[in-house]
């Protein structure tokens, strides 16, 4: 287990300890992904499909429930050992308010995403995958494994394993938990990238870019991560805090690259610009409904620790720093914002609202307040629901001809006269990234905003003037899908939205009835939001 | 620089200051004035989701809730009646809406005096627009659906006047635009009416983006977006920041209102079922910008510019509406042109300040009885025969259908401004606003509205003679008879305030009772005389009629229409609203996508105009760095990462 082997800069070796009820949410997934990965070898082709769901299903619930019922109960630090003057717990994993929240979201997010993904649509396998990932598309071995009815059951142990790694991800102590939770999140999702059934090509050059450009980024999270133990003497965040409270003068030309760097690697992952490039081509490759569920998870995860390591660790700093984010903040609202309104592929579309988003939630972040944490907290749980129903629609709308996705917008026209409930929804998903109110997206804005000019200073109202300007060009974007879906005579190619089973039905159904009640009646989650938004450190 | 106020200290200021201090909760029926917006609601939800269990009394439910919220809001008048001036404004908390953080919003109802005003019209009117269509859309197979979007409708209009906050009068806002959206595409199996409904839908999004902004922008200014805070904050905003949030707030009102620019929806949405027309005109949905303008006014106030852009606004479309209505032959149409142009009245009136706005709500009131009473009344005519709308197919209906006559003409009479009926106390106070100021402006705004109430004259005059009087030129099959006890009673008791409600308001002391919450002002003086402004604007108006009359009513009316002057033609043409937005917005519009679908390098030099075009060609342009080379992304970063580190030197 990557919790235990912490690092410990003493003389002699010493055992961490460990809570075992803190840390058993994660371990149970772990532990289901080990399974999944042995039921893909050894169970039998029919079995397989309805084990890996039902086990990834079981394993997520199970976790949601040690999550709520146990963990939840022991927060501390944890996998920790005593500091160098024996006086408190370092920890490599942080069970804390933010923790458990932040987990709870990414399980219940995955559990949806789940459903989605293991949509069939008559098949023997998940429709979205490949029978053969190993494969060369177009390749003998391809054609002989879909004549032979194969099956990719490997996506749901791959899935497993990145949700792992989220919830390692977001309870990071230290800055080597991060960057193991980083390379366990994303190592997964390279792979799950290369899986799409249909466009082979496109979805393996897609796998190879995200992989490519993962690693380079990481690269950077890792050099800052050594600059700031160069700082500190230390990879634990409350240590560098310590450190940067006391002052370091003959180190401090160390401190602000080492805290950027870091933040690089995280701003990466979350699409920030000028860190982005990745985000449309790789959103268009992989199959939509991983993409789904990369939208929603990845963000929350990497937004999860970027505010632990903001907010633990180097927030004491953050006047020499913070001006470079709230650049990045602004261009990546602007830019997602402004490249939103060329797109017509809707899956790439939704990729540059997912780069502003990224932007809005990043002016939270640099509210430096609580209010901000709880108001990020809150968009990434919401914006999440949005993404994952938006993506489970585009999934479902096909060509009648090849039977693959029709993701080009003029495809789409007239979507409203065939499937009005469809087409209804997705119309209410847009009008919630759009942020109007009624929808949760529009209280997620108002949060974010909000703690932005009243906690962040000249620079948070500023952002939040860009955010609200960015804001106001996405709307026309996503009018313009509903004007097409409705006004627009349908186009000659005919598309049709295939009817997915009733798990897929309740998981987009669900997402989309939140979406709304937490635009009417937000206190409950906002409350909760509040209450869990204070770090252990 | 936006000048900021933090929430704590905008908090601090209202707890010690004035605004605090008129703000009581509800007691009594006040505290049920909820069910001002349930009752109809209720009874969208039961006729919507019913299904055809409702069918048989559905209809007459839909009546019955939009009377009950009529008597719901007299019971709330005349409590209010006996409270003292500084005491009117009565708040109902109903929810803690969003609770993030600092910013905390309750979803509350605010009663005071504009509110209530607005409220007793919209359930009235709407009411008696309910029972009239009972007998309209009587043997409509899908008349629990019609009554089911009225009631949405007045749901949603009360929501918008009632809102306590900026965002709950958006909520009411978009859900108005829905349910008209709905209720002009009701008979959408008429392709040309479900075109009329995208074209009103696409011109209120152009609005709706406009409030949208001017939201975000006190939100982002204030802090906050209820109507106390905003009232409390104005004075501590710079004039750069007001004068944007007030232009947003005029986008927004023109957008509902059909003012110019966004005017051209109203007259193609004219293809709705009568009973429609009218309530969406003149009782409700074109008011709610002046509503909207008069409710902002300490904004206004404190923005002049974005108060003199009310007025230009006001003037320009009062003419514009005025001359359209001059050249239209289809009934409706014309109303809808005048309907325009009396909006335009009230926009100016909203613009002038403390003034005029008074009088524009008032001018609002008498015009929702008239107005509502002469659609009501082109719809019996329509109704008798057989749905036909070209006015030059009329004429002498006055023998066939008496009770649509007279009441039509007390409409007639009204928009006139002939004392003593409605509309000249109303009409007249304008007028004479409009000349209250210095410099330029009185002279300019004074007689724009002066010449409008004679081409008003003389398009009504037009309208009414065309049809109730002159020769025969009924098509052979015609056999025009009155309409049905259920809709001529509506049009009685409207057309008796269209004579009475001027007169009795002004003895009651209307503008009086207003003016708290509109701010008091000074008696203005008029760079004329008032007399003679009456009297001028009397002469100018009965020149109008008698012009009307030498070519309408005393010669023969051809058939088919004549070629005309240019400018009938044009006004004809709608002045050629539909080819300059073509030309403005669309086509470039167009070829600004087309350019960016398939021609993805070339960029969009030459076709590019204004800001849709700058932020696609800027868009186009990023999009050639998105070129799918992993070693050109990876460069960005690089690039990125070096910008980052060589910045941080640069700042050490």
């Amino acid at each position: 287990m990557t919790t235990v082997s912490t690092v410990v800069m003493a003389d002699t070796f010493t055992s961490a300890s460990i809570s075992y009820s803190a840390l058993m949410p994660m371990l149970i997934v772990f532990v289901v992904a080990l399974a999944e990965v042995l039921v893909a070898g050894f169970a039998t082709r029919e079995s397989r499909h309805a084990l890996q769901v039902g086990l990834s299903l079981i394993g997520l619930l199970g976790a949601l429930a040690a999550l709520l019922l146990g963990a939840r109960f022991h927060q501390g630090v944890t996998a920790s050992v005593a500091d160098a003057a024996g006086s408190r717990q370092l920890g490599a994993v942080v069970v804390d308010g933010p923790t458990i929240f932040l987990q709870a979201g990414v399980l219940v997010l995955a559990l949806l995403a789940v459903l989605i993904m293991s949509e069939r649509l008559g098949g023997i396998g998940a429709d979205a995958f490949t029978p053969m990932g190993a494969a060369n598309p177009g390749s003998v071995q391809e054609r002989a494994a879909q004549r032979a009815g194969l099956t990719t059951s490997e996506a749901f142990p791959l899935m497993m394993l990145a949700v792992g790694g989220m919830m390692l991800f977001v309870a990071a102590g230290d800055l080597l938990t991060l960057f193991v939770g980083l390379e366990v999140l994303s190592l997964p999702l390279y792979i799950l990238t290369g899986l799409a059934r249909r466009r082979r090509l496109l979805s393996q050059e897609a796998a190879l870019k995200y992989f490519l450009l993962g690693a380079f980024s990481s690269a950077f999270l890792l050099f800052g991560a050594a600059l700031l133990y160069g700082y500190a003497g230390s990879v634990y965040l409350s240590e560098i805090a310590s450190a940067i409270s006391a002052g370091q003068p003959d180190r401090e030309v160390l401190l602000v690259p080492g805290v950027l760097l870091v933040l690089v690697g995280l701003l990466f992952k979350v699409g920030a610009v000028p860190f982005h490039s990745w985000t449309p081509d790789v959103y268009q490759g992989a199959p939509t409904p991983v993409t789904g569920f990369m939208a929603a998870c990845t963000k929350l995860a990497a937004f999860g620790a970027m505010l632990r390591v903001v907010y633990v660790g180097a927030a004491g700093d953050r006047w020499n720093w913070s001006v470079v984010v709230v650049v990045i903040a602004a261009l990546t609202m602007i830019v997602g914002a402004v490249m939103s309104v060329t797109q017509t592929d809707v899956k790439r579309l939704l990729a540059y609202s997912s780069i502003a988003h990224a932007g809005f939630i990043l002016t939270g972040v640099l509210a430096f307040d609580v209010t901000g944490v709880s108001a990020v907290m809150f968009y990434l749980v919401t914006y999440g629901l949005t993404t994952i129903a938006a993506f489970g629609i585009v999934y479902l709308v096909r060509d009648v001809q090849s039977g693959s996705e029709a993701t080009h917008l003029s495809q789409w026209a007239g979507l409203g006269r065939k499937h009005p409930v469809a087409a209804a929804t997705f119309a209410f998903l847009m009008l919630a990234f759009a942020g109007i109110p009624l929808t949760s997206g529009f209280v997620a804005k108002l949060g974010a905003f909000g703690a932005a000019v009243g906690h962040g200073g000249a620079s948070g109202a500023v952002l939040a003037v860009i955010g609200v300007l960015s804001s106001a060009i996405t709307v026309f974007v996503y009018v313009r899908i509903i004007v097409m879906m409705y006004f627009t005579e349908p186009a000659e190619n005919a598309v049709e939205v295939v009817s997915p089973s009733i798990l897929a039905k309740v998981a987009i159904g669900f997402c989309a009835v939140l979406t709304l009640a937490l635009g009417i009646a937000p206190k409950l989650l906002l409350d909760w939001a509040a209450n869990a938004s204070l770090f252990l450190s | 620089m936006i000048q900021l106020l933090t929430p704590a200290a905008l908090t601090a200021g209202l707890a010690s200051g004035d605004t605090d201090q008129i703000l009581h909760a509800a007691e009594g029926i006040s505290a049920y004035g909820w069910l001002l917006v349930a009752l109809p609601m209720l009874g969208a939800a039961v006729l919507l989701l019913g299904g055809r269990r409702t069918n048989s009394w559905g209809p007459l439910f839909a009546v019955a809730m939009s009377s009950g919220a009529f008597v719901v809001a007299l019971g709330i008048l005349v409590q209010m009646l006996g409270y003292d001036d500084a005491s009117r404004r009565r708040m109902v908390h109903l929810f803690s809406w969003v609770p993030a953080g600092q910013f905390q919003l309750d979803a509350g109802l605010q009663l005071d005096q504009l509110s209530l005003s607005f409220v007793l019209l919209v359930t009235f009117v709407g009411s008696l627009i309910h029972v009239y269509s009972l007998g309209y859309m009587e043997h409509d197979p899908d008349k629990r659906r019609f009554f089911g979007y009225l009631n949405l409708f007045v749901a949603a209009m009360l929501l918008l006047v009632l809102a306590d906050s900026y965002l709950l009068l958006y909520v009411g806002w978009e859900g108005v635009g829905l349910a008209s959206y709905l209720l002009i595409g009701f008979w959408n199996h008429n392709p040309a009416y479900a075109t009329a409904a995208n074209k009103a839908f696409v011109a209120n999004r152009v609005g709706d983006f406009g409030l949208g902004l001017a939201i975000m922008l006190m939100f982002a200014t204030f802090g906050r977006v209820d109507f106390a805070g905003v009232a409390g904050g104005v004075s501590g905003a710079s004039q750069g920041v007001l004068t944007a949030m007030g232009l947003f707030l005029l986008l927004g009102a023109c957008g509902k209102s059909a003012q110019f620019p966004l005017q051209s929806w109203l007259g193609d949405a004219m293809a709705g079922p009568t009973p429609v027309s009218a309530l969406i005109h003149a009782a409700t949905m074109v008011t709610a910008g002046v509503y909207l303008v008069v409710r902002s006014h300490w904004i206004f106030e404190a923005a002049p510019t974005a108060q003199l852009a009310v007025v230009i606004v006001g003037a320009i479309t009062l003419l514009f509406g005025a001359i359209v209505g001059c050249a239209k032959d289809d009934i409706k149409k014309a109303l809808a042109a005048s309907t325009m142009s009396q909006i335009g009245y009230m926009m100016l009136a909203a613009g002038l300040g403390p003034v005029g706005a008074v009088f524009a709500i008032f001018h609002l009131l008498t015009h929702g009885f008239f107005k509502a009473g002469m659609f009501l009344g082109a719809g019996s005519v329509m109704h008798g025969m057989d749905d036909q709308v070209d006015m030059r197919g009329f004429g002498a209906l006055n023998t066939a259908m008496k009770t649509t006559w007279v009441t039509f003409g007390l409409g007639w009479l009204a928009i006139l401004g002939i004392p003593p009926f409605s509309g000249f106390w109303s009409k007249d106070k304008i007028i004479e606003a409009a000349f209250v100021g210095e410099g330029w402006r009185p002279w300019v705004f004074g007689f724009v509205t002066m010449i409008g109430a004679g081409i008003t004259a003389f398009y009504m005059s037009r309208l009414f003679f065309m049809t109730f009087h002159g020769r025969k030129r009924w098509p052979k099959k015609a056999h025009p008879h009155e309409s049905p006890s259920l809709m001529t009673v509506p049009m009685i008791i409207l057309s008796v305030g269209s004579g009475l409600l001027g007169m009795a308001l002004t003895w009651l002391g209307f503008a009086g009772w207003l003016a708290p919450v509109v701010g008091e002002h000074e008696e203005g003086h008029p760079v004329l005389a008032p007399l003679t402004i009456t009297l001028l604007t009397l002469a100018i108006v009965l020149f109008g009629v008698w012009l009307a009359w030498s070519r309408y009513a005393a010669r023969s009316v051809p058939r088919t229409a004549p070629e005309g002057s240019l400018l009938t033609r044009a006004a004809r043409q709608d002045l050629y609203q539909d080819a300059v937005n073509e030309g403005a917005f669309m086509r470039p519009g167009i070829h600004v996508m087309r350019a960016l679908v398939f021609t993805d390098n070339q960029g969009v030099d030459g076709a590019a105009r204004g800001l849709a075009a700058l932020i696609g060609g800027a868009s186009s342009r990023l999009r050639r760095i998105q070129n799918g080379y992993a070693r050109s992304y990876a460069m960005t970063m690089l690039i990125g990462v070096v910008a980052i580190l060589g910045a941080v030197w640069v700042m050490q």
